[in-house]
């Protein structure tokens, strides 16, 4: 008998186990409750399901999508995905009756595991509204995808500590100018009060920045060399800058390089936001987070080009471009995709539509319709593109995948604690040996 | 009413069986086919035979991940188990206070894997950079420690609690009449405790080899992998198998590979059942 009670006991041990285990692992799906919801309205008028990407524009969305019910009668939903989770959340989603009707990936390498679902949007209402072709991600003829929002990224600059420094922005023109005035800063650090860069932590809220941003300039600047725009096998010919600009960040920094590993995204911000650091890589998308109450005003901030010195450094911008494109569910019900097509071209041509995504989601579309964003550093954007200056393009969407992303990034992580040779090494067979292998794989 | 109960039982049985086949067996059949895939949503599968599983067998990630699993599982389930029991021979002692330590040896278990992960990724990083150590992210044997560590403070206090339940269910004459022959303390441990709790021992190593094969969340918070995959347990490996590259081939890849691992997890853990299970006596 008693055995019996202890074989209960322990029964109900695992039942408890199992439970727990569910509430770990399964934790994160969609953050809005919407997931399952069927469109209730007329089925001939078709209906969208829009599963978002960006969980800061997730209100914003709501709120449109709820406008454009109201006006034209078609059930708009709008799911958005928790952060970092797009590619799990769209892949259960896709396999649902009832799938998104609207979709994103993130350019040529996330579109090859769509490719299959995209609906051709050549000749639609929206792709004509596009502002330059480049903004369409084409196969051929074949437009997969249009991308519905532009962002720059560079290094934004606190002006007032600069100037406290005793340097204005005017002084930074190239790589050595950037060094120079670093490394001084560097080296009366304690008498100022502030370090030149914020921690480039390699936490994964935060690495990114450095394996996939960063790295993005000796790739615009091979691929310029060579005239190309993808490639199966990266050469590293601007490997040495990427070491230069990246011994800069991690040694004229807030904290020591070593503790650089376990450093997040929070951290960086936050010492920018509390005058502890004058430069903080990141893109306009961090503009809500800087300025507002209690923080900068558009006059504290700058965003200045990330010099690696290479290339025309005189007239070299923002680096601008867009890792967001939407796609339409080709596998949908017809009256969905037409519902879908015209929301969107809605979104980016009307009144109501053009002013949600400048003002409430801060975007810069790449419509012609496109309303003025209140955005700063999209503004300083426009002005550098209009002052002569040449944008570097976005040519991480051609990195082979995640992998690569990581392998780089933890190779990065490992000089950073020991700055030697063979641990820079380790960096560029990374990235040279590793995007070929990668390509291989997932190309071959 | 014997008669009566078999009449109903299936209708008895009926949710029961309904959730089980809608929760586990119709998903595990659907995840059996589409191992034999490829696929980017489970809608739309192609047949690609038997090239899956080849592929996996050359894939190095994976097999450094099974050892790397195995190393950690051997001595986690031996460091959990012996401190839990032990724990349970103190706590069983009428000493003051018994329920209190009970009740905090028992608590990290309450708290989630990946809650858990963070604390502990916070907690050993800030010793590590104290003694001038490198970051758990690029340091591979305090991942593997690390790992180890976490998992004994979650899982010692649940197996406590079983063996606990198990000494208090030795009969007292058994423990009295073995000290009137004149065992010492260390002999009727060994001789008569251990026999008598072989079936919370059954339980406890058995639970304890499945979380420790079956483990994510803790491996995803607190070393992710890192350094360079050295740290990666094989839920991890496959979960990366599926989301870090894209394209189809490999999803069928990771299908395949947690068929696999499934297949292993229960052949392992049959094989323990029946070792131990062999062991037990009855009272």
């Amino acid at each position: 008998m008693k055995l019996k009670k202890l074989m209960a006991l322990a029964l109900s041990g695992v039942m408890a186990v199992s439970v727990l285990a569910g509430c770990g692992s399964g934790g994160t799906k969609g953050s809005g409750d919407s997931g399952d919801k069927q469109a209730v309205g007329d089925a001939s008028k078709g209906s969208v399901y829009y599963l978002n990407f960006k969980p800061e524009q997730d209100e914003a969305w709501q709120k449109l999508a709820k406008t454009y019910t109201e006006e034209t009668g078609i059930e708009a939903t709008v799911v958005t995905a928790a952060s970092g989770n797009y590619e799990t959340t769209l892949m259960s989603e896709m396999g649902k009756s009832g799938a998104p009707t609207l979709f994103q990936v993130n350019g040529p390498v996330g579109l090859a595991n769509w490719k299959d679902y995209c609906y051709d949007l050549s000749g639609t209402e929206v792709y004509s509204q596009l502002t330059s072709d480049s903004y369409a991600l084409k196969d051929g003829d074949v437009v997969h995808g249009i991308a519905y929002v532009i962002e720059s990224y560079g290094i934004i600059v606190n002006k007032a500590l600069l100037d406290k420094a005793g340097y204005s922005i005017d002084d930074i023109k190239s790589f050595d100018d950037l060094k120079k005035i670093s490394e001084d800063i560097t080296a009366r650090s304690a008498e100022l009060g502030f370090a030149a860069f914020t921690s480039a932590g390699m936490d994964g809220s935060s690495d990114w920045r450095f394996k996939t941003h960063l790295a993005n300039l000796p790739i615009y600047f091979e691929y310029q060399d060579e005239g190309i725009g993808s490639t199966d096998a990266i050469k590293g010919t601007y490997l040495d800058n990427y070491r230069n600009i990246w011994d800069l960040y991690i040694n004229n920094s807030t904290c020591a390089p070593k503790e650089l590993a376990a450093k997040t995204g929070d951290d960086s911000r936050n010492e920018f936001l509390d005058q502890k650091a004058v430069f903080f890589q990141n893109g306009s998308w961090e503009y809500a987070n800087l300025v507002g109450d209690g923080k900068f005003t558009d006059d504290d901030l700058a965003m200045i080009p990330i010099y690696i010195g290479a290339g025309d450094e005189a007239s070299q911008g923002l680096c601008t471009g867009t890792e967001n494109y939407w796609c339409v569910n080709s596998q949908a019900d017809e009256n969905d995709i037409a519902a879908t097509l015209d929301f969107i071209n809605w979104c980016v041509t009307s009144e109501q539509g053009t002013k949600a995504m400048s003002e409430d989601m801060g975007f810069v579309i790449p419509f012609k319709q496109a309303q003025e964003s209140p955005n700063l550093f999209v503004k300083q954007d426009a002005e550098m593109t209009e002052a002569g200056k040449t944008p570097v393009s976005w040519n991480f969407t051609t990195m082979p995948s995640e992998e690569w992303k990581n392998g780089v990034g933890s190779a990065l992580t490992a000089y950073a604690a020991d700055q030697s040779d063979a641990n820079w090494d380790a960096v560029v067979s990374a990235f040279v040996d590793g995007w070929a292998t990668e390509y291989q794989l997932a190309n071959g | 009413m014997e008669k009566a109960l078999k009449r109903y039982s299936p209708f008895f049985v009926l949710p029961t069986l309904l959730a089980f086949l809608i929760g586990f067996v119709i998903p595990f059949a659907e995840g059996l086919y589409l191992s034999f895939c490829q696929f980017t949503t489970v809608g739309n599968a192609k047949w690609v035979g038997l090239s899956n599983y080849k592929k996996i067998f050359s894939d190095a990630s994976f097999i450094h991940s099974f050892k790397f699993t195995v190393a950690f599982a051997v001595v986690a389930i031996i460091l959990i188990n012996v401190i839990a029991f032990g724990l349970a021979l103190l706590l069983t002692r009428n000493l003051r206070g018994t329920n209190v330590f009970r009740t905090v040896f028992f608590m990290p278990n309450l708290i989630g894997g990946i809650v858990l992960g963070y604390i502990w990724q916070i907690l050993i990083n800030c010793v590590l950079a104290q003694v001038a150590q490198p970051l758990l992210a690029l340091n591979s044997s305090a991942g593997y420690w690390g790992l180890i560590i976490l998992m004994c403070w979650q899982q010692v206090g649940y197996m406590m609690i079983i063996y606990i339940a198990g000494l208090q269910n030795i009969p007292d004459d058994l423990i009295e009449a073995a000290s009137i022959d004149g065992a010492s303390s260390w002999t009727t441990l060994w001789r008569v405790k251990l026999p008598m709790v072989m079936p919370s021992i059954t339980i406890c190593v058995f639970l304890t080899l499945t979380n420790s094969f079956k483990l994510f969340d803790q491996n995803l918070a607190l070393t992710g992998g890192d350094p360079n995959h050295f740290t990666e347990m094989l839920a991890l490996n496959i979960y990366q198998t599926f989301y870090a590259r894209a394209g189809m081939q490999w999803k069928g890849l990771g299908q395949a590979k947690a068929v696999l691992f499934c297949l292993l997890v229960i052949v392992i853990s049959v094989l323990q059942l029946r070792a131990t299970r062999s062991k037990e006596v009855q009272q």
